[in-house]
């Protein structure tokens, strides 16, 4: 019981870094119709640049302010700075391939991920870098099951940025306008709603929730290296195919059923085979389901 | 016409002939030792490691005027080639040390992939080598010329095996390892031979592994805790090392970690941090705390290039001296290097007892030193301190 309870929590923490990542995947693919392929680097870089001001903030408040609200200032800058980079990637890449075929706007996404990783390798070396402890890790001996306020934290700063978009995207005009958007983004444009306004904003949402993802990834696994964001981007993209193209309730729900299979499947079977089994799993998944979980009919309708 | 250019050939055969002789007459024999290494590539750090020491070297013998041999002294050049962490590079540089150079004996390749492809080249001319720092069993096995300066993987599993054994009286043990990776996976294979050989079969409570570049291990973790092991052992490299330490902490691990020589970078401690404080692993050679000829080679390594050399500077030490005392053991030297090199040969495998600063060897007929382990103790201060050596 104790060990099912256990791998619960575990889970829950690590399905928190895919369901953030993967709704930046399903968001734009909502609005441009279009796999943002590098978006597991755009989380890379979100975290480093989430090092860097949390480095600097260390360095400049630590005698005059507690952790929480160095924590919380390094998220506010950290998040605006690294929707620029989401901003950047959107300009740069995909603007001039708008009109081009689908699978060269993939590419692009590949290439700009490549450019991220080579380009951090050049400019800070092979050297790992060891995230800053923002909040100082505590251990609690809950009736044998063991949680840290890290995770705590995770859990929760992830529920409430989800929930927070949510409401943004269901509430304001400007979701508005992004659901207006994934509908036909050929005629909202005529109705006076720019497309060159709503996919950047898209880009820039996107890259600052992977950039807080980041530096709670920073406080759980502190390890940095340029090429962290490959395997964590591959997989909450197969999150975001699973929970249906373009929803972003249905990302962060395949993101957590992601990590639960993770984390349970090497409890019946030798970890050596957790990959295999679960995304066999999925394949069985996506085969009775093709659209996923609450994929509309109208996102499925363009191949990749 | 004709009778001309016979004439002029039949001189130049004899300048030639005569020549030749006059090297061989004129000049003193010049004992030749080749240094195979990383200068350049992935590894530049373990290349600069083993040119200075290799640098201190010879100036030690240059003061004492030569390697005497026979009761004459000669003296002393070395050959530095730069293998660019290259496995053709290093065959290569081998070849033209061999050939070209003329070398007595060749010290390198230090990794394994250079070493073993380098190793072929070397017992094919009979030329003796020593690698300093290659663990990889085919390095040295079928190759009488061929020798390494350190221990080996199927070594280091039963070391850890007993040292945690004696040390805490456990019989439980735990292993993660990296499924996708030679060293982890044929290290951790023999501890849990040598752990199960001396508790009975199942004393291995939980053999977990995960893949190269995960980062959460909490499943595998949760796992280990409840099987009820008292000890963990996870031989991994730094980066995993601090992963796999902090999160078991996190997840209620009272029990000690225990690594294997990839944990011994400085730069494990620095992104691990204090959960790594007061942990074991066994190693090489262990820097801080480090007694008579140990210290003394530490302490004038950092004298003279402004750093506490690692265990590639210290072995690579340790396989020159080698070195030299088999030359000097070798009787006396004929001036015909191939006779020469293989008198080396025989004195290296008959060396007993060598007093190295990393430890006592004695080679094993494959050319495998039987040497003591370090176990190594992260202090309360991040430092590595020697804790206890032990023996085979």
């Amino acid at each position: 019981m104790d060990i099912i309870l256990q791998n619960i929590i575990n889970a829950l923490q690590w399905g928190s870094f895919y369901a953030v990542v993967s709704i930046g995947y399903s968001m734009v693919y909502g609005v441009l119709m279009l796999f943002n392929f590098a978006h597991g680097d755009i989380f890379m870089v979100g975290t480093y640049i989430g090092f860097g001001i949390a480095t600097l903030m260390l360095a400049l408040f630590s005698a005059i302010m507690p952790g929480w609200m160095i924590f919380i200032l390094v998220i506010l800058v950290t998040m605006f700075l690294a929707s620029f980079v989401g901003v950047f990637v959107e300009v740069v890449g995909y603007r001039p391939l708008r009109g081009a075929p689908r699978a060269s706007a993939a590419i692009t996404g590949l290439m700009i991920g490549i450019i991220f990783e080579t380009g951090n390798l050049i400019i800070l070396g092979a050297q790992r870098f060891s995230f800053p402890a923002l909040i100082k890790s505590q251990s609690y001996n809950l009736g044998g099951i063991y949680v840290t306020n890290v995770k705590v934290l995770i859990i929760a700063a992830s529920l409430i940025m989800m929930l927070s978009l949510h409401l943004f995207i269901k509430k304001t005009k400007w979701g508005m306008a992004m659901r207006a958007m994934s509908y036909d983004f050929l005629a909202v444009p005529l109705m006076g709603v720019s497309i060159n306004v709503i996919a950047p904003l898209t880009f820039a949402i996107g890259a600052g929730l992977a950039s807080v993802a980041g530096i709670l990834y920073g406080q759980a696994y502190p390890v940095l290296d340029p090429y962290m964001g490959i395997q964590l981007g591959w997989k909450a993209f197969v999150a975001a195919i699973l929970g249906g193209r373009g929803s972003i309730m249905g990302a962060a729900l395949a993101g957590y059923l992601l990590g639960f299979i993770e984390m349970f499947v090497p409890l019946v079977f030798p970890s050596t085979f957790r990959d295999l089994i679960a995304y066999s799993i999925i394949l069985v998944i996506l085969t009775f389901r093709p659209r996923g979980f609450f994929g509309m009919e109208h996102s499925t309708q363009l191949r990749l | 016409m004709r009778k001309l250019i016979y004439l002029v050939l039949a001189a130049c055969v004899l300048t030639l002939c005569f020549s030749a002789n006059g090297w061989t007459l004129g000049r003193e024999t010049v004992i030749k030792v080749g240094i195979n290494a990383p200068l350049t590539g992935d590894i530049p750090k373990v290349g600069e490691g083993t040119k200075y020491a290799a640098e201190m070297w010879l100036e030690d013998v240059t003061k004492a005027g030569g390697i005497e041999v026979g009761g004459k002294k000669y003296p002393v050049e070395l050959v530095i080639e730069d293998n660019e962490s290259k496995a053709e590079s290093a065959v290569t540089a081998n070849t033209k040390m061999i050939t070209q150079d003329d070398v007595m004996i060749i010290i390198g390749p230090q990794s394994s992939k250079q070493a073993i492809p380098a190793g072929d080249v070397a017992n094919n001319y009979q030329t003796p080598m020593i690698s300093p720092w290659s663990t990889n069993p085919d390095t040295t096995a079928g190759r009488p010329y061929v020798f390494r300066g350190c221990f080996l993987d199927p070594f280091q599993g039963p070391v850890l095996a007993n040292f945690v054994t004696e040390e805490f009286g456990f019989t439980k043990a735990a292993v993660l390892y990296d499924v996708a990776s030679d060293y982890p996976k044929g290290l951790a294979e023999f501890f849990k031979a040598a752990w199960e050989e001396k508790h009975g079969a199942g004393s291995v409570v939980a053999f977990e592994s995960f893949t190269t570049k995960d980062t959460d291990f909490s499943s595998q973790l949760t796992k280990i805790i409840k099987s009820g092991a008292e000890v963990l052992f996870t031989p991994q490299y730094y980066n995993e090392v601090a992963l796999i330490v902090n999160q078991a902490k996190d997840l209620g691990w009272k029990g000690p970690i225990v690594g294997s020589d990839s944990w011994g970078s400085a730069e494990t401690v620095q992104l691990c941090g204090e959960a790594c404080y007061g942990l074991f692993f066994s190693t090489h050679y262990a820097a801080a705390g480090a007694q008579g000829a140990t210290k003394e080679f530490i302490d004038r390594y950092n004298a003279k290039y402004g750093y506490v050399p690692d265990d590639v500077g210290a072995l690579t030490w340790d396989a020159l001296r080698l070195a030299q005392t088999a030359i000097e053991g070798a009787g006396e030297l004929t001036g015909d290097i191939k006779k020469d090199r293989t008198a080396v040969r025989d004195a290296l495998a008959k060396i007993k007892d060598f007093e190295g600063i990393t430890g006592k060897m004695t080679f094993t007929e494959e050319g495998d030193p039987i040497k003591c382990a370090v176990i190594v103790k992260i202090s309360d201060k991040g430092e590595y301190e020697f804790y206890k050596s032990i023996c085979p």
